[in-house]
């Protein structure tokens, strides 16, 4: 993984310092809140509901074990033990004290960690997907330039005050497991005649306006893409929309002009900037991937893990659920579930930090990875370690077998923590994961990806779940709204409104309506919620949902 | 005729901490909603709100929230002032910590 050279070094240093300072005259009167705001913001301190809340950037996910027991320690010594895992593979710590943000600051600069860019007009935290350097499926690692990407846009004079914030996303995978389509930027390596390229989306994102991502580039050579994604920010900061904040972001821009026009302003402000780039990108670039070698995978045997496979039914469930294909038949990735039923979606306390801290040192290469579905990846794992692995997450309650079914939600922190949400998401994903492990129905039920919002801003992605689920305020009085058929992957596309919404107390019996309609309409096991969904439309979900007549319960 | 003005308090978020509080008759700042001032005169609320609003070293975000005055002190008349007076629902964190 990537290490800080000196300036890295200098550079947070220096800002760290700064904003120590800051916080001294904001606490001693000599800067006013107005004053002090874009300033703590710049650092990723906002004021929440209850308290500060800090937004700490895991850089594509991407994270080593003594970074882990930072993040750890911080939760620790200065929140209240825990710290929440975020979609945009961000943690966050709800409950720091605004005096010591700075210690927390400097403490993550040791680890070579920071908070820039996690909020503000500018260029957010980039993200990738969760599997790089480790899937079956991949191309080439999405990271090496994920970080050229962070390098550049870190303290880019031109892009700090950008109509509206502005998220990338790369992978390097045909199948997307970074949502690409719902960035303003999405970066897709892709080969074409042995040569790696990138397709380049722009103007994706959900909120207020969901937009699935336009093809801007159907393949740019590696060489080209900085100076072009260059091009493509300098293009929007000079049309978007600075009158309407609801109008500001690229898709709006993208939407209004029409992506052919966008097209051709790009290219002509690539062509003016290209030559700009003498090729220092591609030799940092080349020095970056230096530092993404993949780790010295061992070989041996597995037959640890297959005669677990066969004689232990849980780690059966575990290996089934939990495990991805590996670029090495040997190894595999292991998806460690933060959605143990009940649990806040995306939450670990300090000691289950510590603990993946020391899996991942003992059995993963030192390697961790914060997946955008708010769980925590450990990407090269020998499968012969896999049932001692397996033995100590579930000592721990991590154990649970659920990556991908119905309780692996996706929840935002909703109105319990977050300023701008309208109603609570939390407490709605903890009850549908207790009910459908009650009814024992989660694995029948197979791949079925539930997203939860507490606001339309949309932080938990409920536009591209399979179900999505969106809380409102109505009146004074909590209320949610479905979607259906959403889906986040390489085909992206926005859910369907269901129709009315549902109060609080309505919707675990929506949602269980929903899902026996699904399994009595399935073409069998094999056929997913999606692919039914696709096949007959919303009819009998609606049906289900509104009409009294239609009953769908359990056989 | 004048509109009818809902009963409210002020509140904001401590400075240092960042913890949700409220203004009491004193004019001083408490956790407490319950030792919250209720105000029931609309131009009374306005000059109160910019004397709290003068004490930005102290507290940030001030701003009237709509109560109901009841017999234990103002309760809240949306669900967004009930969360903040109490604290999130997924721990027993914040001001519901405090109390027990």
């Amino acid at each position: 993984m990537y290490s800080y050279n000196e300036f890295d070094s200098a550079f947070i240093a220096e800002r760290n310092a700064q904003f120590r300072a800051q916080v001294e005259r904001r606490i001693d009167g000599s800067l006013t809140e107005d004053e002090f705001k874009p300033l703590r913001l710049m650092n990723g301190l906002y004021l929440q509901l209850h308290a500060y809340m800090l937004r700490v950037a895991i850089p594509y996910g991407t994270l080593n074990s003594r970074q882990m027991r930072t993040l750890a320690m911080i939760a620790e010594r200065w929140d209240k033990g825990y710290g929440h895992f975020t979609t945009r593979q961000n943690i966050q710590y709800n409950w720091p004290e605004l005096r010591d943000v700075p210690d927390i600051l400097d403490a993550l600069a040791e680890v070579e960690m920071h908070a820039i860019q996690t909020s503000g007009n500018t260029i957010r935290n980039v993200t990738a997907d969760h599997f790089a350097g480790a899937a079956a499926d991949e191309i080439a690692d999405p990271r090496p330039v994920a970080e050229l990407i962070r390098q550049w846009s870190t303290d880019h004079p031109e892009f700090q005050f950008l109509p509206r914030k502005f998220k990338v996303a790369v992978t390097g995978s045909p199948n997307d497991r970074a949502v690409t389509a719902a960035h303003d930027i999405g970066l897709r390596i892709v080969e074409r005649d042995g040569e790696i390229g990138y397709q380049v989306l722009v103007g994706g994102g959900l909120g207020r306006t969901p937009m699935i991502g336009k093809v801007l580039a159907e393949f740019l050579p590696e060489a080209d893409l900085l100076p072009y994604i260059e091009a493509t920010v300098a293009v929007w900061n000079l049309l978007g929309r600075r009158d309407n904040k609801y109008k500001s972001r690229i898709k709006i821009t993208v939407h209004e002009h029409g992506i052919e026009d966008i097209r051709a302003r790009v290219d002509a402000t690539f062509a003016l900037i290209k030559p700009t780039f003498s090729g220092v990108d591609q030799t940092m670039l080349d020095g970056i991937r230096a530092q993404f070698a993949a780790p010295t995978f061992r070989s041996g045997p597995v037959h640890h893990y297959t005669a677990a496979y066969a004689d232990n039914p849980g780690f059966r469930a575990f290996a089934d659920t939990n495990l991805a294909a590996h670029k090495k038949p040997d190894y595999a990735i292991v998806t460690i579930s933060l959605k143990a039923h009940g649990a806040t979606p995306g939450d670990a306390t300090a000691d289950q930090m510590r603990l993946m801290a020391d899996l991942a040192e003992r059995y993963g290469h030192d390697e961790l990875r914060i997946s955008h579905e708010q769980n925590v990846i450990l990407p090269h794992v020998h499968k012969s370690d896999l049932p001692a692995l397996y033995t100590a997450l579930r000592e721990a309650g991590l154990g649970t077998a659920n990556i991908g079914l119905i309780s692996d939600i996706i929840a935002c922190p909703g109105m319990d923590y977050c300023a701008l949400a309208t109603a609570r998401s939390i407490p709605i994903a903890q009850e549908i994961a207790l009910r459908f492990d009650e009814l024992k129905l989660e694995h029948e039920i197979g791949e079925i990806k539930i997203k939860i919002s507490g606001c339309i801003n949309a932080c938990g992605h409920h536009h591209v779940g399979h179900i999505g689920i969106l809380g409102l305020d109505r009146a004074g009085v909590e209320s949610y709204q479905i979607t259906l058929g959403g889906d986040h992957r390489e085909d992206a596309r926005v859910g369907d409104r269901t129709g009315p919404g549902f109060a609080a107390e309505e919707l675990l019996p929506a949602i269980e309506r929903i899902v026996y309609a699904y399994l009595a309409e399935r073409n069998g096991p094999e056929e997913t919620f999606l692919a039914t969904y696709q096949r007959l439309g919303m009819a009998p979900f609606k049906a289900a949902l509104y009409d009294e007549a239609a009953s769908y319960a359990a056989e | 005729m004048p509109r009818d003005f809902t009963p409210k308090v002020i509140t904001a978020n401590a400075l240092l901490e960042g913890d949700v509080v409220y203004l009491t008759e004193a004019g001083i700042w408490t956790r407490h909603l319950a030792e919250a001032e209720i105000l029931t005169d609309e131009a009374d609320a306005e000059l109160r709100l910019l004397d709290a609003q003068a004490q930005a070293n102290t507290v940030v975000g001030v701003y009237l929230a709509d109560m109901t005055p009841t017999d234990n002190g103002p309760e809240p008349t949306h669900f967004r002032e009930d969360f903040r007076r109490t604290g999130p629902s997924n721990y027993n964190h914040g001001k519901q910590a405090e109390r027990a």
